[in-house]
């Protein structure tokens, strides 16, 4: 009896359990910490390790190696996957030049590389992520309520299909026509560059959609002749005075003048 | 001509030499022309052709497509049926038709001095029958001249009428903002808790119950607000305006100080205010003051806060009328 139980309870079994205890928190801390962290992104740690590296190789001269950011580049703490998204799915980052405003090109790195450098983004502090292919489907919005949250919040800028339009010192609201749902619901979300925010609680998820809706509806062919880019009085201005008045002026000239 | 000819410095240059053309000298010349002229034409057949042919023959389901492409080679063959004849008809009438040159004289303006006396001499009777400046049969000569001024009215009166019923300007100094009366998103009129609108986001605002009034569209003309939240770091508050802004959330009226167009490109980076009509720009983090273009004074500013329920509500209405000048505005 005595024997058995020297063995059931050794000195230091208290001890031990404790130690055991306090291990198994720690690491069940790490797993549930670090996981659901990312889990609602749907990043894994070998998306934030590969987004670390290209980071740092790529991004970080302007940024700074931990995203802080610097003297003339923005933190990308708390930016959240879908600026990532946008911003590199884009091409506008990383940026070829300064100037008025960073251009869209062809983009820089593949859609597995991108989604590298948005779970890197998203692992240093919470912000918008990349919304799901429901959100962005057109064909499950109203067109109609689109117009008009289009027309109120978007229009003055990118014209009243999407055409886009200028802004100040050679700034300029880009044209929507060949941007990807996607794209466009990040846009709305992060107010890239010159772009205001218009987070959910000021358009909603559905309304976003409507939106896209909308914009998807104005890339069929219109019913009029040439639409000059839709870019409004500016074309039509150039067209009419360049093309239309310089005609007539040629012809003038033609019907006065003597034959040879 | 002649008759000038002493009077100016200048001598009368006379016409140009005579210079015959190419097709009056060379058959080869004039049969070319005349081809030109036969193609211009056949341009002008083959486009009425093409154009009743494209109403006649394409397909017109209704797609915008199709609507499109008949639209475009109607107009097309309308434009060569009409071009072709007007050219070729001048190109005939300049290359083949004769080309001698053709004088008209012309004449002096002034009447002859007979003329000028009798027409005088009338106007002299006329004024003498109508006894004008004399004391004579004053109730006719009266009822003429009364007869003769309000004779306009009668259009005039109408015509200013329709310019519209209301001539109270007093109505636009004033917007339907109230105390407490909270801010909502345009169009769908939900209420905006400051928690909301993030920094660098932009809201469209209507007031509180602008579908209940009896004029919306009149009221909404004058009543529209751009809410926008900075960086409290970012944003310059304007003296006295202390208590206006809320944790760097401020309402500023979307009416153009200069025409009234709707203020609204909002550049998020540089704070700046773009009115699309004219240029005008106004810097948001100062007050909206004018930094380019036209507008002579800032947007107007709307005094905001919270309600209880941490909704933005207003303050009061604006203290200045709202859009551009007007006579009585400061009054």
């Amino acid at each position: 009896m005595h024997s058995l139980a020297s063995r059931r309870y050794h000195r230091s079994a208290p001890l031990v359990l404790v130690l055991a205890l306090l291990a198994l928190i720690t690491v069940a801390y790490a797993f549930f910490a670090s996981a659901p962290a990312r889990a609602d992104e749907g990043f894994t740690d070998a998306q934030v390790a590969g987004g670390q590296k290209l980071f740092a190789a790529n991004c970080a001269t302007c940024h700074g190696l931990n995203a802080e950011g610097s003297s003339f580049a923005p933190s990308l703490v708390g930016v959240g996957a879908a600026a990532v998204d946008f911003q590199v799915g884009t091409g506008r980052m990383p940026m070829q030049a300064s100037g008025p405003q960073a251009q869209a090109k062809k983009p820089q790195f593949s859609q597995a590389e991108i989604d590298q450098l948005a779970a890197f983004v998203a692992s240093l502090g919470t912000g918008p992520s990349v919304p799901t292919a429901e959100q962005v489907d057109g064909s499950l919005g109203d067109p109609a309520a689109g117009m008009e949250l289009f027309r109120t919040n978007c229009a003055m800028c990118h014209g009243s299909v999407g055409g886009g339009g200028a802004l100040t010192e050679g700034k300029f609201a880009p044209s929507l026509f060949n941007t990807t749902p996607t794209h466009i619901y990040e846009a709305m979300l992060t107010g890239p560059q010159s772009m205001p925010v218009f987070n959910n609680a000021n358009i909603s998820p559905e309304s976003k959609r409507d939106i896209i809706a909308y914009l998807e509806e104005q890339r069929d062919e219109p019913p009029g002749g040439l639409t000059l880019g839709s870019l409004g009085p500016v074309s039509e201005g150039l067209w009419a005075w360049i093309v239309g008045v310089g005609l007539i002026i040629g012809i003038t000239v033609w019907v006065g003048s003597r034959s040879s | 001509m002649s008759e000038l000819k002493g009077e100016t410095p200048f001598t009368n240059p006379g016409l140009p030499p005579h210079r015959p053309r190419r097709a009056d000298e060379d058959p080869k010349a004039a049969r070319r022309a005349e081809f030109q002229a036969v193609g211009l034409l056949v341009v002008s057949i083959l486009g009425t052709v093409g154009a009743v042919l494209a109403y006649l023959f394409l397909p017109l389901s209704g797609s915008n497509g199709d609507i499109r492409r008949m639209t475009a080679l109607m107009g097309a063959g309308i434009f060569l049926g009409m071009i072709g004849i007007g050219m070729g008809a001048i190109h005939w009438a300049k290359t083949l038709m004769r080309d001698h040159e053709m004088v008209e004289e012309r004449h002096p303006i002034r009447s002859s001095d007979d003329t000028r006396e009798e027409a005088v001499q009338m106007l002299k009777d006329g004024v003498e029958d109508s006894g004008v400046g004399v004391g004579r049969r004053g109730l006719l000569k009266g009822t003429m001249l009364t007869a003769l001024a309000i004779a306009p009215l009668s259009v005039a009166i109408p015509m200013i009428g329709n310019l519209g019923g209301d001539w109270n300007v007093g109505q636009i100094k004033h917007t339907m903002w109230r105390k407490g009366m909270r801010l909502t998103r345009d169009p769908e009129g939900t209420p905006i808790k400051a928690a909301d609108v993030t920094i660098g986001s932009v809201f469209h605002v209507i007031p509180e119950g602008l579908a209940e009034t009896p004029d919306p569209l009149e009221e909404k003309a004058k009543a529209v607000v751009l809410l926008i939240r900075l960086d409290p770091r970012d944003l310059n508050v304007v003296p006295g305006r202390e208590d206006w802004s809320f944790d760097g959330i401020v309402a500023y009226s979307k009416i153009c100080t200069h025409v009234g167009c709707p203020v609204a490109l909002y550049e998020q980076q540089t704070h700046h205010l773009l009115c699309p009509c004219h240029q005008s720009t106004f810097d948001v983090a100062n007050g909206c003051k004018v930094i380019f273009g036209p507008a002579k004074r800032p947007l107007p500013q709307l005094p905001i806060t919270v309600d209880s329920e941490g909704y933005i509500v207003a303050q009061r209405d604006f203290d200045e009328p709202v859009g551009p000048s007007f006579w009585e505005r400061l009054k």
